[in-house]
């Protein structure tokens, strides 16, 4: 009953989204504000519908109604509660139901902004937004519906909405499968959720994007429009990639944190270019310039999400993300193909309109070093494209399947990521219009002198690797120029207001909030790269069997085996196994940890939880990985020391609170000058600024 | 402008240059059992990504040496045939179940993974040694009867 409901809601979401951009077209094209008007309410509809559609298999899933496929794949009788609302985007149907649930949010969102200074924007972004909405929901309704029952037709079940046939009656397991045990984690909470949103976040730039090309009003005001937006989208797949990092360090037990898993790179690919575009505008905002290449990375940003979309959820790539085979791939290929095709149609149709402002004059200048910042990340992205489809390729042209894996993308993207480092130290300190070699060398002279004696330093005390000590030369040299930009605009400040140095401080970052903001958000990516070389270069390992009372030995540490115990938990489904471990460093007990195993009878699958100890210098990363069931006299474990890599965390904590910093509502009248003027007449806008 | 396009080209070709090297440095051949077999001497040494289907009387561990030994039989490398086939699980399952098919044996220094067992499939990096043993450096495992698409356990009794 619930589930032909459910079902029918969605139905009638997909008509409304339908006739939606029908609508939208046709009111524009002929000149009815009636139409369009209707239309936008058709939007507005969509969102009750999809919320109340997700709201029933909810319902469905956390009242274990296994006759329905979804349900029964993805939750069992021993999963808590609120890991039963996860499943939700936690399966296949599920997760793309949970897609056009956020892009109704958002689009939702978008139409409910006051319109009367961009009207004319406001069909074409319907449009995007009903034809996007319109292919996820079709995509559930026709080929991975979650509301899909099974029916027992002549002892024999077979999944179906409908009654197959007049003898079938509804099948109902006695439990369902359960989620893959690498899901149920209070991670799987936010991880994917916070992708989903970043990925869907970008829509609405693009879908303002396209309305410019369209209407021909190509000048900077769809940038300005949807600013915040694209940062906050950004905040949240940021938020997403980390977010499955740091899930990956915890609980999948692979001592690690990335991959370069296909998916992976999928998420990581429209953060590239997203983060390309966030550069750029600013270039269009204060010189003019830009126009083309800005259209140019809001398409690709778009295309990559639904490519990435599809990576994750077709199982076309071999990946330990892909859970599913599905029939939805070449469906999601022709969406990706339709958007490029059209997008970049308009985009050489508006080509001559888009030209420069202004001329760039210095290979110094600020607005060069961000084109060249955008070049870096164009070449990481071919980079990741082509690990990611080089397979395919080879196969295509020499029959003989090739793939390349992680020391490829260490390799080709290190000098990129190097170069890119360079950049975020000097640009900041380079002028805009023009800057030379003089100007910059009196800004940057102190920093290039203290990262250089930092570099000594470091190869006399910790390390003589070269990758290291270069790596470590740039973290230093953006860390000093970065803080360096903090004391010079506080001292000036402090001269001309006559304030005290922290109130200074706080009103110039109050006043500049995306510029320092993006000050921070370099100075976290600095020490995140810190963590990043200490457990890429220093990550050091052992593995052994130890009986009671044995010790491993690794750098400092000694690791003693104490006791082990096996429990099961029939409630949850699971059996823990937990082992005790002393810890000394230098002979010094430092206390102890307890790695452990949970398995999971459903899925009939392990997790192996780290035991962990944290310190800004290094972790102990101890993974339990067998013992002798009969005694639990003798365990099996492996060992790392990971290097400065708790300064990835605190750089990836201080990289949201950049984001946040710069993103948020601003609501101080004081906005700078130049744009006071504009503040006023756009007070109305200002909320979907 | 002709400067900002010679710099643009220097770091085209640059990553260009980035992109060949590593992709020479660390390509991987995808292989499957047969194909291994057919290349004989020639695939001694060259950095393989081979895949089979585990079979799991062969599987030995050791935990003191932490030496994994087991043998894997021959499943093709090609989606569409493995469809056509009846699925991933059915084509695990018949080739474990052949004894007419190809096998190597792998050796694998390190933890026993969660998921080996009797017809999962094994997909390696690794080389093969001149005794024709598979030296796995990594190992990933796939245990396909657990995919959304399985029929529910009840079903298939009743």
């Amino acid at each position: 009953m619930f589930a032909e409901f459910g079902y029918g809601v969605l139905l009638v979401g997909f008509i409304v989204t339908i006739y939606s951009g029908v609508a939208a077209v046709y009111g524009v094209t002929h000149k009815s504000a009636a139409l369009v008007e209707s239309a936008r309410r058709a939007q507005l509809l969509t969102f009750p519908l999809i919320t109340l559609s997700s709201l029933i298999l909810i319902y469905l899933l956390v009242n274990n109604h296994y006759e329905v496929a979804f349900v029964y794949e993805v939750t069992s009788r021993s999963m808590p509660t609120y890991l039963k609302v996860t499943a939700w985007w936690g399966g296949q149907a599920g997760s793309l139901l949970f897609w056009s649930w956020l892009l109704a949010v958002f689009t939702s969102a978008v139409t409910l902004r006051k319109w009367d200074r961009d009207a004319e924007f406001l069909p074409w972004v319907i449009v995007v937004s009903s034809v996007t909405l319109a292919f996820f929901l079709g995509m559930i309704v026709f080929y991975e519906n979650p509301f899909t029952r099974f029916w027992l037709v002549n002892g024999n079940v077979m999944p179906s909405m409908f009654s197959p046939s007049a003898v079938a009656t509804v099948f109902t397991p006695q439990d369902g499968q359960g989620l893959n045990p690498l899901l149920r984690h209070p991670g799987m909470v936010i991880h994917p959720p916070m992708l989903y949103l970043g990925f869907v976040a970008y829509v609405v730039p693009f879908a303002f994007a396209i309305a410019a090309l369209v209407t021909g009003r190509t000048d900077d005001r769809w940038t300005r429009i949807t600013r915040r937006w694209s940062l906050w989208a950004w905040l949240f797949l940021s938020f997403g990639i980390v977010l499955g990092g740091r899930w990956a360090y915890d609980v999948l037990g692979w001592g690690g944190y990335w991959g370069w898993d296909p998916v992976e790179i999928a998420s990581f690919m429209p953060w590239l270019t997203g983060t390309a575009f966030l550069h750029s505008v600013m270039i269009q905002e204060k010189r003019g310039m830009l126009k083309q290449w800005n259209m140019i990375l809001i398409i690709l940003t778009y295309a990559l999400v639904i490519f990435g979309t599809f990576l994750t959820r077709s199982g076309v790539l071999s990946s330990v993300h892909s859970f599913a085979n599905s029939p939805i791939g070449p469906f999601f290929m022709g969406f990706v193909t339709l958007t490029l095709v059209t997008s970049v149609a308009l985009l050489i149709w508006r080509w001559p309109l888009l030209q420069s402002e202004t001329e760039m004059k210095s290979m110094l200048s600020r607005e060069a070093l961000f084109l060249l910042n955008n070049l870096l990340f164009m070449g990481i992205l071919v980079v990741c494209f082509w690990g990611v489809i080089y397979p395919l390729i080879s196969e295509l042209f020499t029959g003989q399947k090739v793939t390349v894996g992680p020391p490829y993308y260490e390799r080709a993207t290190g000098p990129l990521f190097a170069g890119l480092l360079f950049l975020m130290a000097i640009a900041p300190l380079s002028a805009w219009g023009h800057s030379t070699i003089q100007t910059l060398g009196r800004a940057l002279w102190k920093s290039f002198a203290l990262a250089a004696v930092v570099t000594i330093l470091l190869t006399f005390t910790y390390t003589q690797n070269i990758y290291a000590l270069v790596g470590f030369f740039l973290v230093t040299l953006v860390l000093s120029a970065t803080l360096y930009e903090f004391w010079r605009g506080t001292r000036a400040r402090q001269k001309s207001q006559k304030e005290n140095f922290f109130t200074a401080l706080t009103s110039l970052m109050g006043r500049n909030r995306r510029r320092y903001g993006g000050y921070i958000i370099h100075i976290s990516m600095a020490l995140m790269a810190i963590g990043i070389l200490g457990i890429e270069l220093f990550q050091k390992e052992t593995q052994g069997t130890l009986g009671q009372g044995e010790s491993l030995n690794i750098a400092n540490y000694t690791v003693t085996y104490r006791e082990l115990a096996s429990w099961n938990s029939p409630g949850e489904g699971v059996n823990y196994t937990r082992s005790v471990v002393d810890i000394y460093e230098n002979g010094i007990y430092l206390g102890q940890l307890a790695p452990r195993i949970d398995f999971y009878y459903d899925a009939e699958q392990n997790m192996t939880i780290p035991g962990q100890r944290s310190t800004l210098r290094d972790d102990l990363y101890i993974l339990l990985l067998d013992w002798q069931p009969v005694s639990t006299m003798g365990a099996t474990f492996k060992i790392y020391v990971n290097p400065l890599v708790n300064w990835l965390w605190i750089g990836s904590l201080l990289f949201l609170a950049g984001i946040i910093f710069a993103a948020w509502p601003d609501h101080d009248p004081a906005e700078e000058p130049a744009r006071r003027n504009a503040a006023r007449n756009s007070q109305q806008t200002s909320a979907a600024d | 402008m002709n400067k900002f396009f010679l710099g643009g080209l220097l770091i085209l070709a640059a990553v260009v240059y980035l992109i060949a090297s590593s992709t020479q440095a660390s390509a991987e051949y995808f292989m499957t059992v047969d194909e291994l077999k057919e290349d004989g001497d020639s695939a001694y040494g060259k950095s393989l990504r081979l895949s089979g289907a585990v079979i799991g009387d062969t599987i030995q561990y050791d935990p003191q040496t932490l030496t994994l030994t087991f043998e894997i039989a021959h499943v093709t490398g090609n989606n569409k045939e493995i469809e056509a086939q009846g699925g991933l699980a059915e084509v695990l399952y018949v080739a474990v179940n052949d004894p007419a098919r190809q096998r190597v044996t792998v050796v694998y220094i390190g933890v026993k993974p969660d998921l080996l067992r009797n017809e999962a499939q094994a997909i390696m990096t690794g080389k093969l040694g001149e005794d024709g043993i598979f030296y796995a450096e990594e190992l990933l495992l796939k245990c396909p009867t657990r995919y959304e698409e399985a029929v529910p356990e009840q079903a298939e009794n009743g």
